[in-house]
């Protein structure tokens, strides 16, 4: 892996599990997701432009079974890199970085991608079924 | 500036730091990242209303000026945002000096292409075309 021989630090699994470590982790995870989703949109869009067909084609793949999962899994990884990264812009004013605080809004941003989640399929399966 | 600092004036006024680049990254990811709360959520509420629409609302919806403006604002800022994002991930875990600076230029070469792929798409359908 690395070309260097400096030293290491202590890696991930010699500290104790904090809900910190799991928001920030999943910050880039999700970020990365989301990355990858963008290719969607555009693949959407250009569906949208080519004409009835492409786009039928789009929409048949969203719909699939797994095209519902990686929608709802989609879902959920924008919520959370949306609340995360409010979450995180508060912080660059240096407001919130007391322990109980940290801990607080690390677990607001994980109740607030769940409700986002929620809200979004609660009004999908609502308005019409997932498909 | 203290009085025993022994670095050049020009050095604080360049304002570039030890890493040599200055707070351009930093600073560029917190107001791409203001632009997308913004536009994210209106991009989520305009797809959930075309949810279950046909193609030709669909269309139209996107053909609509101001829809079509913040679409391709919302694609440019979201390509932008990831490649800012994914550099760092990049940055920090790659640690073989070659396949870093390959993965990086390939990074900006996708998200350029993707940008692109949006934005035409979104003109066609707002121009007719």
């Amino acid at each position: 892996m690395a070309d260097t021989r400096r030293p290491l630090s202590p890696h991930l699994q010699v500290y104790k599990w904090q809900v910190q470590m799991m928001t920030s982790i999943l910050h880039r995870a999700t970020g990365i997701v989301l990355a990858l989703g963008s290719a969607i949109i555009a693949w959407g869009l250009m569906a949208l432009a080519g004409g009835h067909d492409s786009f039928s084609a789009f929409k048949a793949c969203a719909g699939s079974p797994l095209g519902l999962l990686i929608l709802f899994g989609w879902t959920w990884a924008f919520g959370y890199h949306l609340c995360n990264g409010i979450r995180h812009l508060v912080q660059d004013t240096g407001a919130g970085y007391s322990i109980p605080q940290f801990v607080r809004s690390s677990w607001l941003s994980v109740i607030g991608s769940l409700v986002i989640t929620l809200l979004v399929w609660a009004y999908v399966l609502t308005s019409g079924g997932a498909a | 500036m203290s009085a025993n600092d022994l670095r050049h004036p020009i050095k604080r006024a360049r304002g570039l730091g030890s890493a040599q680049s200055g707070v351009g990254h930093w600073w560029t990811q917190r107001v791409t990242a203001v632009a997308l709360i913004a536009l994210g959520l209106w991009f989520l509420v305009m797809v959930l209303r075309l949810a279950h629409s046909d193609y030709e609302t669909a269309r139209a919806v996107v053909a609509k000026p101001w829809n079509a403006i913040l679409l391709i604002a919302f694609m440019l800022t979201m390509f932008w945002h990831a490649v800012l994002g994914l550099q760092v991930v990049i940055e920090d875990y790659v640690h073989t000096r070659w396949k870093e600076v390959s993965l990086l230029v390939l990074v900006k070469f996708l998200a350029v292409l993707g940008a692109l792929v949006g934005v035409l798409a979104v003109l066609r359908v707002a121009l007719g075309a």
